[in-house]
């Protein structure tokens, strides 16, 4: 994780995450919607990130946070803006139950750390501290002490990963 | 084990005799689409990334329907940034304002679209393509991007869901009431990363019209793509759009697929997708008296001409009641002259409607309809999500051109017979 963990609530250590619950389907509506989009700008973007469905986060997320949420997360509208948005107002990963594909892709193509683990997503509640590491597929819930480890992403995918996304990569290929 | 017809469409792209689902595959693709809003995102991409030209500039469609005609200055700039990269790489399918029509309304009318193709399209209704045997999906604009740049994208091979369609709609049943039960059947992620493979006589009762706004959904059960076989009346429509050799491609006879689901299109009825999932369905008839304030009839799921044909239908010599605001948007410039032609227009208007320009403007809550705080909207457009159409407190029920034309004339959802009142 490269995470800055600048930020995080007094006398935590480094790879200690504050979480941002959320339920089934959070579409990318709501993580940025349409009337922002006349703009790509990603700080422009994180002001406005969740706002219809949560209004304080934009205010109260900090880098290195994590978003978890349930299942099909990212659902609807194939927007960049969306995991664009989550990332500059400095989540670090998206650990949720499942993912829908066009926000999965564009998570991995732009660089947005992304776990999917259904147990996880379940258990974990707001207030929790969690340590993850996504490119291990793992996610440790400090708070619960329970260690949940997924399968790490497939070469194909750590390879868009490693070199810092898919353009990147395209670029050192040919 | 045999294949499906979008595991064969990836193979043949592939240069392999078959793909496995599961498999992660890189092929090249036949079309890259961009809109407004998802272009200058990847314009921008691709800049940063250094990659100063595109693969090939006939394989790239631009079209500015989102936020247009433009509705500030920051969709302005937008705009004039994906002019002026079209201009700059000789884009040939570049479609602004005079030209442009809602992108998945447009792109098969001009012949973009052919059977067995693969196109991918920085919008997630790009799967509406599946209607005429194309393997065509959603993706972002990095996507976008590196298509522009290398006519290459990255699939991991799906399974399908086989959609056995049979029998025949009943009046005033079209494709958006098959797909809005299907999604309530499947749920929102219940084709998630798998094709939806249409298939069984019932094919053959359906309009391309009706089999593109099934496609246009499939995204809306979480599909990677829907896609119908070619059958007599793809190739009519083809007729006079595409002269490039295409490949009808059929399912293998042993394919596997995921789960089966089964629909008998004649036991459908007036269907409405309540707030805030495209799965929340009901009879249109048992929804009560819900009040409405505003109609949207258009989009790329209900824009094409036929659609503006069964809401003149209702609409004709009749009015719009009092309190609500009805909003009608051909597709496409070609939907538009032919609703004109046809005295549609006409009738839209003297009903009390108005008639705009094609765009996307409202569907998305971008403009050109935008709702307030605990406004109610029957639109024929694609998502309910929360805040999808304006105010985050307002809200949107789904339903075909038939419902959102009788629900118009009522002053509160309807099913289609019941707008049957005449204007007193």
């Amino acid at each position: 994780m490269k995470g800055n963990m600048k930020g995080i609530t007094k006398g935590t250590t480094k790879g200690i995450m504050k979480v941002f619950v959320y339920g089934d389907n959070v579409d990318t509506d709501v993580i940025i919607p349409a009337r922002y989009l006349t703009t790509g700008d990603p700080a422009h973007l994180a002001a406005h990130c969740m706002e219809d469905i949560d209004p304080g986060f934009s205010t109260t997320v900090k880098e290195g946070d994590v978003v978890v949420a349930g299942w099909n997360f990212g659902c609807g509208s194939s927007r960049e803006h969306a995991p664009l948005a989550l990332k500059a107002a400095g989540i670090a990963c998206v650990v949720a139950a499942s993912f829908a594909r066009i926000f999965y892709r564009n998570a991995i193509n732009i660089g947005l750390p992304i776990i999917e683990n259904a147990e996880a997503a379940r258990d974990i509640s707001p207030g929790d501290a969690i340590d993850v590491s996504p490119e291990a597929g793992r996610i440790h819930n400090l708070t619960t002490g329970r260690i949940y480890q997924g399968e790490p992403p497939p070469p194909f995918i750590m390879e868009i990963i490693q070199a810092g996304g898919l353009l990147q990569r395209l670029k050192n290929c040919h | 084990m045999g294949q499906t017809i979008t595991q064969k469409i990836l193979a043949a792209h592939a240069g392999a005799t078959r793909v496995k689902p599961g498999q992660l595959i890189e092929i090249p693709v036949d079309l890259v689409l961009g809109n407004d809003i998802t272009a200058p995102v990847a314009i921008r991409e691709m800049e940063k990334a250094g990659l100063h030209s595109v693969f090939d500039p006939t394989r790239i469609a631009l079209v500015l329907d989102h936020f247009t005609p433009c509705k500030d200055i920051a969709s302005a700039r937008q705009c004039a940034e994906v002019r002026s990269f079209a201009r700059k790489h000789g884009v040939t399918h570049f479609y602004d304002v005079g030209a442009a029509g809602v992108e998945h309304v447009l792109l098969p009318e001009v012949g973009l679209v052919a059977p067995g193709e693969v196109i991918i399209g920085a919008d997630s209704h790009t799967c509406t393509y599946g209607a005429l045997g194309a393997f065509s999906t959603g993706v972002g604009s990095t996507d976008m991007a590196a298509g522009m740049a290398r006519g290459m994208a990255w699939f991991k091979v799906p399974q399908a869901i086989r959609v056995v369609l049979s029998g025949a709609p009943g009046a005033h049943v079209g494709g958006k009431d098959v797909i809005l039960h299907l999604i309530a059947a499947l749920g929102v992620d219940g084709a998630r990363y798998q094709s939806l493979e249409f298939s069984g006589d019932g094919v053959a009762a359906l309009s391309l019209d009706d089999r593109f706004t099934i496609a246009n959904m499939a995204v809306e059960c979480g599909a990677k793509n829907g896609i119908f076989p070619v059958d007599s009346r793809t190739e009519a429509y083809l007729a006079g759009r595409v002269s490039r050799p295409w490949i009808a491609f059929a399912p293998d006879g042993d394919a596997a697929y995921a789960r089966e689901v089964d629909i008998d299109l004649g036991s459908l009825e007036p269907l409405v997708a309540c707030p805030h999932l495209p799965s929340n369905v009901k009879p249109a008839r048992e929804m009560g008296r819900v009040r409405v304030d505003q109609v949207v009839i258009g989009s790329c799921t209900n824009g094409r001409l036929s659609d503006m044909r069964k809401a003149a239908d209702i609409l004709r010599n009749r009015k719009v009641a009092e309190g609500v605001r009805c909003l009608i948007i051909p597709g496409s410039m070609e939907v538009y002259l032919e609703a004109m032609e046809a005295g549609l227009l006409a009738d839209f208007v003297k009903a009390g409607a108005v008639v705009s320009t094609p765009t996307c403007g409202p569907c998305l809550g971008g403009h050109m309809g935008v709702l307030d705080k605990g406004e109610v909207c029957v639109s024929t457009t694609n998502r309910n999500f929360v805040g999808r159409m304006g105010h985050a407190d307002s809200q949107v029920y789904l339903a075909s051109p038939e419902t959102a034309a009788a629900s118009a004339v009522a002053g509160h959802i309807a099913a289609p017979p019941e707008g049957g009142h005449r204007a007193s």
